[in-house]
């Protein structure tokens, strides 16, 4: 790591980081009860983290179920039932508790240091919206063991699948979703108002890192449509237990429409997964590229009207339940619409790029592998979004391809970028630079082997959701397999990089990253407990 | 004093983010039950969902257009739970927009036990719903079977002039639902003869 810049003294927080800490401990409980009543914007982000790993390590094991039973065709190791409650159970929990949490606890513990606060404008609620988090997923855990299993009608539970046709267990499902809703809505509420308020002097809206701009938009997002999630939920409790008809067609209700609400959430929620992971990954290729990023203004622009348009899209998840011509065409072409601004996004990346003077450290490689395969996801995406080719594509392994290209590749590597960027700031280590190399290379072929070949399948007419498939669909899935079990293994190895930069390692600077410019990079490494008690001195830079 | 004058702005502040979301949060919950609504509204509008009125329509008094010919389907559908059977007398029929036609429907109820149910239309392409009236159905109704029983029900109906001329075929598709009490009563559309059963 000979490009890091030696380490650069900066004097108001020798003074204070120490009198901070020792300030901090004096009234702090001590043990477990330091945790659970944590009002620190870094602790709280820090147990959203490790809250975000172990559901992405439980809801991985889900997969490895579903891939072990899907390495060849027939029936081998778990019932058709059990299958269905594994994939189900697989994407609520990567969605809900590994993807969403991990952006929250990147941004508690980031946003407020971007900016130049000292803490979350509501740091109590944001202890309580965190520990809402670990006891709304037990309880959804909890379903597995219950008589009737656990929820096996898709993540994205249709009615009347998950009414009518739904396991005893539903009940408990929607009371965890319901606590992971108010948690997210919390969350959100709380980011917001950080970020309009507590901005250091002189630091205007405009002068925000883009992974500060992202997330702003991201909560509107979040307020926007968890409130809509929520709704569709109780209709569905009100249907199971209070005879209610809003999706029973025997009494005069829709199951489409409550494909329509879903959706309606649905789909604000997949860029409520992906605008932070583009804030990240603007944040990181700017500074490993040494130079500012190109189109500022217009990636903030991009991000606002990727947020709107993704009101107006819904109903592209919905191109066969008989939708009337025009409304198959008008989703179709606001669909496509969103490409515009995803692309001005990707061209700024690349021009950032261009010319820049590039070192690949583990979080620029992350970024890179993010620019690219988020892309190929993207293309899919397009496809998909051809209306009449949806007839095709529709519920095949084409559309689990894509997703999981935007989501894996895509969201989980953001993250995985953000952690390398930002661990050295957390932990005052650099990650083991071998280690997050052989992490990034195992990470990167694994996803490929587990994601490309599942384009063909789907293309070749391979539904999703099926525990055992047709013949001539084994290859493709024995090397997606295989493909996944590579990608599931290496994350072990994530986690002991994290482990070992805990621990030692080599020793970060302040400003752990030549490039990095931000607010939080004048804080020393590791960040003390209390930062920016008095607000910094922030200079605007000329984006 | 400077700073402490500027901690409260900032706390005000949050209090105002605060609330001003708070209330973006209610309105988007209302929002979404009143979406509800809404979609039946924007339904019989535009007929978009396939459904028919749920009550007896007068006939259209307009010339026959002989010109034009329309094959109307008629699928019947049983329910998971319910011994019922339901046949139409004709699986399709040929009709020129504006006359009115009826079609004899067949129930019976092969289980040991009276039981309730309801025959629930759809109509398909949903274009083809806001042009399809109905004079008399049995869908306008629940019907009560005793065990064993079979009842024959009539359906007039008549396809307005006013139907897209790129539309032509209708299907007509009625699927059987078992009644609970509770959920009949709820049931606003209908006019539920069957209650004291």
């Amino acid at each position: 790591m000979a490009s890091h810049l030696p380490p650069k003294p900066i004097a108001q927080y020798e003074e204070t980081a120490g009198g901070g800490l020792a300030a901090g401990a004096q009234h702090a409980p001590r043990g477990l009860m330091r945790w659970l009543l944590t009002t620190n914007h870094k602790e709280i982000g820090t147990l959203y983290l490790i809250f975000s790993l172990t559901m992405f390590f439980i809801g991985g094991i889900f997969a490895m179920v579903v891939r072990a039973e899907l390495f060849q065709p027939g029936l081998q190791l778990v019932q058709p039932e059990f299958f269905n409650q594994m994939t189900t159970m697989h994407g609520l929990i990567m969605v809900f508790g590994a993807v969403m949490p991990a952006f929250v606890g990147l941004a508690n513990w980031m946003v407020p240091l971007q900016i130049g606060a000292p803490d979350m404008a509501l740091p109590r609620l944001n202890n309580f919206s965190f520990w809402l988090l670990p006891v709304a997923f037990l309880m959804l855990l909890s379903t597995l063991v219950m008589p009737g299993g656990a929820p096996d009608f898709g993540w994205t539970f249709y009615a009347p699948l998950s009414t009518t046709y739904a396991p005893p267990s539903t009940t408990f499902f929607i009371f965890s979703l319901h606590m992971a809703g108010i948690s997210s809505i919390l969350g959100a509420i709380n980011i917001i108002a950080t970020i309009l308020n507590l901005r250091a002097p002189g630091m205007r809206m405009m002068d925000m890192p883009l992974f500060v701009w992202t997330w702003l938009i991201t909560a509107f997002l979040l307020i926007a449509v968890m409130p809509v999630l929520a709704g569709v939920i109780t209709m569905m409790l009100m249907d199971i237990n209070f005879g209610t008809s809003f999706f029973n067609a025997a009494g005069g209700g829709d199951p489409v429409l409550f494909q329509h609400l879903f959706w309606f959430f649905g789909h604000p929620e997949v860029y409520i997964m992906i605008l932070p992971a583009f804030g990240i990954v603007s944040v990181i290729i700017p500074t490993f590229a040494r130079k500012r990023l190109f189109g500022y203004a217009s990636m903030v622009y991009a991000t606002a009207s990727i947020a709107i348009l993704s009101f107006l899209v819904w109903a592209h998840h919905m191109f066969v339940v008989g939708l009337p011509l025009v409304a198959e065409l008008f989703f179709m072409y606001t669909t496509m619409l969103i490409a515009v601004p995803t692309g001005v996004k990707v061209f700024n990346w690349i021009a950032t790029l261009f010319g820049g003077s590039i070192s690949f450290e583990p979080p620029m490689l992350f970024s890179l592998a993010f620019v690219v395969l988020f892309t190929i996801g993207g293309f899919s995406g397009l496809m998909l979004a051809i209306s009449p080719a949806d007839f095709q594509y529709h519920d095949t392994y084409f559309v689990v391809a894509h997703f999981h290209y935007v989501l894996v590749p895509g969201a989980v590597f953001a993250i995985m970028a953000g952690v390398y960027y930002w661990l050295p700031k957390w932990t005052g280590h650099y990650p083991h630079l071998r280690l997050s190399q052989w992490h990034f290379w195992l990470s990167v072929i694994g996803v490929n082997l587990t994601f490309f070949p599942m384009h063909f399948a789907g293309l070749a007419g391979m539904p999703r959701r099926i525990p055992d498939y047709a013949l001539q669909f084994a290859d493709f899935n024995m090397v997606t397999s295989l493909g996944a079990f590579l990608f599931g293994a290496s994350q072990l190895l994530f986690v002991w990089v994290v482990i070992k930069c805990v621990r030692g390692g080599e020793k970060a600077p302040a400003r752990a990253w030549e490039g990095a410019e931000d607010l939080e990079w004048s804080v020393p490494s590791p960040a003390p407990l209390h930062t920016f008690e008095t607000p910094p001195d922030f200079q605007p830079q000329q984006h | 004093m400077a700073a402490n004058g500027e901690q409260q702005a900032r706390q005000a502040g949050v209090r105002r983010t605060v609330a001003r979301t708070l209330v973006v949060l209610a309105g988007m919950f209302v929002f979404a039950f009143a979406l509800v609504p809404l979609y039946d509204v924007f339904c019989q509008v535009t007929g978009l969902n396939g459904k028919t009125s749920g009550r007896a329509q007068a006939l259209v008094h307009a010339d026959v257009d002989t010109s034009r010919t329309i094959t109307v389907q008629f699928i019947t559908r049983g329910s998971a739970g319910l011994p019922w059977e339901l046949e139409a007398d004709t699986r399709q029929l040929r009709v020129h927009p504006g006359e009115s036609r009826e079609v004899v429907f067949r129930f019976r109820n092969r289980g040991e036990e009276a039981s309730r149910a309801r025959a629930v239309p759809s109509v398909s392409p949903s274009e083809a719903s806001l042009h399809l009236r109905k004079i008399t159905c049995f869908c306008f109704q629940e019907q009560r079977l005793a065990g064993g029983e079979r009842l024959e029900a009539p359906l007039v109906f008549q396809l307005t002039p006013g139907l897209p001329d790129d539309i032509k075929t209708v299907t007509l598709v009625y699927t059987l639902y078992p009644v609970e009490q509770a959920l009949a009563r709820r049931y606003l559309g209908f006019i539920s003869e069957g209650d004291q059963a």
